[in-house]
């Protein structure tokens, strides 16, 4: 990547993009993901309209939206737990339409929430032992001669320390994850999800609620898996984490995909910028509440500027 | 007042058939309340198909006893596939109004007229259990005493076999929850879409909890019908459902033994609240003016439901529940 230089706005070279144009729906060369005609309807609300979205596979992908813009909505669309009112998706070129969201997971996509799933009365170990998949002593009569799931459940046990260990969670390995704070229950979920070993982790707001200090180990986690070969979308509002580790950004609003590109792009983008002033078109706003959204609306792409410029290196300190 | 036929008889109600029959209804319960979060409100149709099952083959159709068994347990297993197959797959609530509903039909129809050829109606079917009473070691006529304990040959025989199958039973739940078996259901209780997200069919696991509970239930109404000689529609009315839970939550829910323990004070409660208050209107230490004896039946209702509140108030995780889990509801 080209070094950011002062107060010049970088420049985002095709390289950057991987040759994807930065468009709504832009097709990708390898998608791990793809949706086409999204709907989803609650009573009148249009949660999800999307046309068209592909995510890389190999990839960091950032959904971002203002709050309500169905981001949500979409994940649980996409991971089976809730139903379209129309539209088709592939995962690894598998439909998944009507597919339950326990084979979804099965077959490699698994996905975290927003507000937290703890199991609060199993303790943090158990919880992690639960995220293994196809286990032999989860089956009914196996389950009662305890030789024939042991030796496979210390397996179990010993991978899931690893990650106890890597998620800062070790110490509370005999608690009962109900008694863990609200950003450890984030971290022991999404220890969880990365049990069953999957293609493709979806995580919903993996960050909100965790403390600053572990953000920076959080996200150098998320890039391990990377690196590691999965593919990882997640839905953050924290800009500077976007650009911290997003190879590419899908932002939402009002159920629709408005914009994509990298997170460079994005800090540009007129549209994303209107979508996060709110702008309703052919809607009348009071000029105190427009003025009002254009001031929070431009700190928001002032922010976005500025963490692009620090984007090279890992400095987080001059951030605002 | 007579207190040695009172001790006698709360010391026999440890043992007796009837608190078999309850602590197998709640062991029921317990895989389907307490470690899978199911809510079965018709525990009692799984102990009427159980008994009835197994009456209606000796009586009606003339198979044997034994065949008579698995008749009733089949029909447990058929019982929770037909309510689980639409009530599993909605919200909580469903399943436990399609059970309460489903365990009053099965009443109402034992004991309808139109039935009364094949399940005899109000009074039931009675005497179809000789073939195990033929087994007995101990003289079925006899009476034996021990201490305080007073049964008779074929109490002693229905009970030894009765405490075999609780232990059996209990055994059995002791293996299943200590296994990743248990580990999946106790995780549906807390969270079914946090089970679903990791690639368990929370379906499947709900339906073999319904099922395996409600042949615990179907081998408690087995039990009490091979007891009497004789299975009545009235034994399987809602309230014996309620006292099952009730004895659950007395004991500790999700805990092996919660619903032996629960269940044997519970009855021996029952039993003895009973005695003492009959023997009380014997000895006309109650008034009429105070109580009739049409009231004292329904005394110890009062009295039980009343401790139950209390139990809750202080001790809401029952005896052997533990309080700490208790702790992190939502
Ligand atoms: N179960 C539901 N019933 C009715 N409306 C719903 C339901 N779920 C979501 N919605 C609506 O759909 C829209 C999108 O909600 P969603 O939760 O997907 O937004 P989001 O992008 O995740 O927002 P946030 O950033 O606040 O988490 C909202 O208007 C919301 O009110
Ligand atoms: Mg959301």
């Amino acid at each position: 990547m080209a070094d950011a230089t002062g107060a010049e706005p970088r420049v985002v070279t095709e390289a950057d993009r991987g040759g994807v144009l930065p468009e709504p729906g832009a097709a990708k060369p390898d998608p791990i993901l793809s949706a086409t005609g999204i709907e989803r309807r609650f009573g009148g609300v249009v949660a999800v309209d999307v046309a068209h979205v592909e995510f890389q596979r190999h990839q960091i992908t950032a959904l971002i939206g203002p709050n309500g813009a169905g981001k949500t909505t979409l994940f649980n669309l996409l991971t089976g737990f809730d139903q379209p009112n129309a539209g088709e998706w592939r995962f690894n070129g598998t439909s998944l339409s009507g597919v339950p969201p326990h084979k979804v997971a099965r077959m490699g996509m698994v996905r975290t929430f927003q507000l937290t799933k703890s199991l609060t009365k199993l303790t943090v170990i158990e919880n992690m032992r639960l995220g293994a998949p196809d286990q032999r002593g989860e089956r009914f009569f196996p389950a009662l001669v305890k030789g024939l799931w042991s030796s496979e459940e210390d397996e179990i046990t010993a991978r899931a320390d690893e990650l106890l260990e890597r998620f800062k969670l070790d110490h509370m390995r005999e608690e009962f994850a109900g008694s863990l704070s609200g950003g450890q229950r984030k971290l022991l979920e999404m220890a969880r999800a990365l049990m069953g070993s999957p293609e493709l982790v979806m995580l919903d707001e993996p960050m909100a609620g965790v403390n600053p200090a572990l953000t920076q180990s959080l996200l150098g986690h998320v890039k391990a898996l990377r690196e590691e070969g999965m593919s990882v979308v997640f839905v953050e509002h924290d800009m500077d984490v976007v650009h911290d580790i997003s190879d590419w950004v899908v932002v939402m609003a009002e159920g629709r995909v408005i914009a994509e590109g990298t997170p460079t792009d994005i800090g540009r983008n007129q549209a994303v910028i209107d979508a996060y002033l709110g702008t309703h078109h052919g809607e009348d706003l009071h000029p105190e509440i427009v003025e009002h959204r254009r001031l929070e609306a431009e700190a928001e792409a002032e922010a976005l500027e500025q963490s692009a410029e620090g984007d090279s290196d890992d400095d987080t300190a001059e951030r605002p | 007042m007579n207190w040695n036929l009172i001790f006698t008889s709360i010391f026999s109600a440890i043992f007796i058939k009837e608190t078999i029959f309850y602590v197998l209804g709640a062991q029921g319960l317990n895989i389907h309340y307490g470690y899978t979060g199911l809510m079965n409100f018709g525990q009692a149709g799984f102990m009427a198909v159980g008994a009835y099952g197994l009456a209606v083959s000796v009586e009606t159709f003339g198979w044997s006893l034994w065949v008579g068994i698995l008749v009733g347990i089949g029909w447990a297993i058929l019982l929770a596939l037909l309510l689980g197959l639409p009530a599993l797959r909605l919200r909580g609530d469903y399943l436990a109004i399609v059970t309460i509903a489903a365990a009053e039909i099965i009443r109402l129809v034992a004991r309808s007229e139109s039935t009364e050829s094949v399940a005899g109606g109000n009074s039931g079917i009675n005497n179809f259990a000789g073939a195990f009473y033929d087994l007995n070691p101990w003289v079925n006529t006899r009476r034996y005493d021990f201490g305080p304990f007073s049964y008779s040959g074929q109490d002693l025989w229905i009970q030894a076999v009765g405490w075999g199958v609780v232990l059996l039973m209990a055994l059995l739940t002791f293996l299943l929850m200590r296994s990743p078996w248990g580990r999946v259901l106790r995780s549906i209780r807390e969270n079914e879409d946090a089970v679903r997200s990791l690639g368990k069919n929370v379906y499947a696991y709900k339906m073999q909890s319904l099922v395996l509970g409600g042949v615990m239930g179907a081998l408690g109404g087995i039990v009490l019908a091979i007891g009497n000689q004789s299975v009545q529609p009235d034994t399987f009315a809602t309230r014996t459902t309620f006292i099952c839970y009730g004895a659950l939550i007395l004991g500790g829910a999700a805990r092996v033994w919660g619903p032996v323990l629960g269940g044997i004070i519970f009855y021996v409660a029952f039993r003895g609240l009973d005695v003492i208050i009959r023997q009380m209107e014997k000895a006309d230490i109650v008034p009429e003016s105070i109580m009739t004896s049409t009231q004292s039946g329904v005394v110890r209702f009062v009295f039980l439901g009343g401790a139950l509140m209390l139990l809750m108030v202080f001790r809401p995780q029952g005896i052997l529940g533990d309080r700490k889990e208790l702790a992190f509801d939502g």
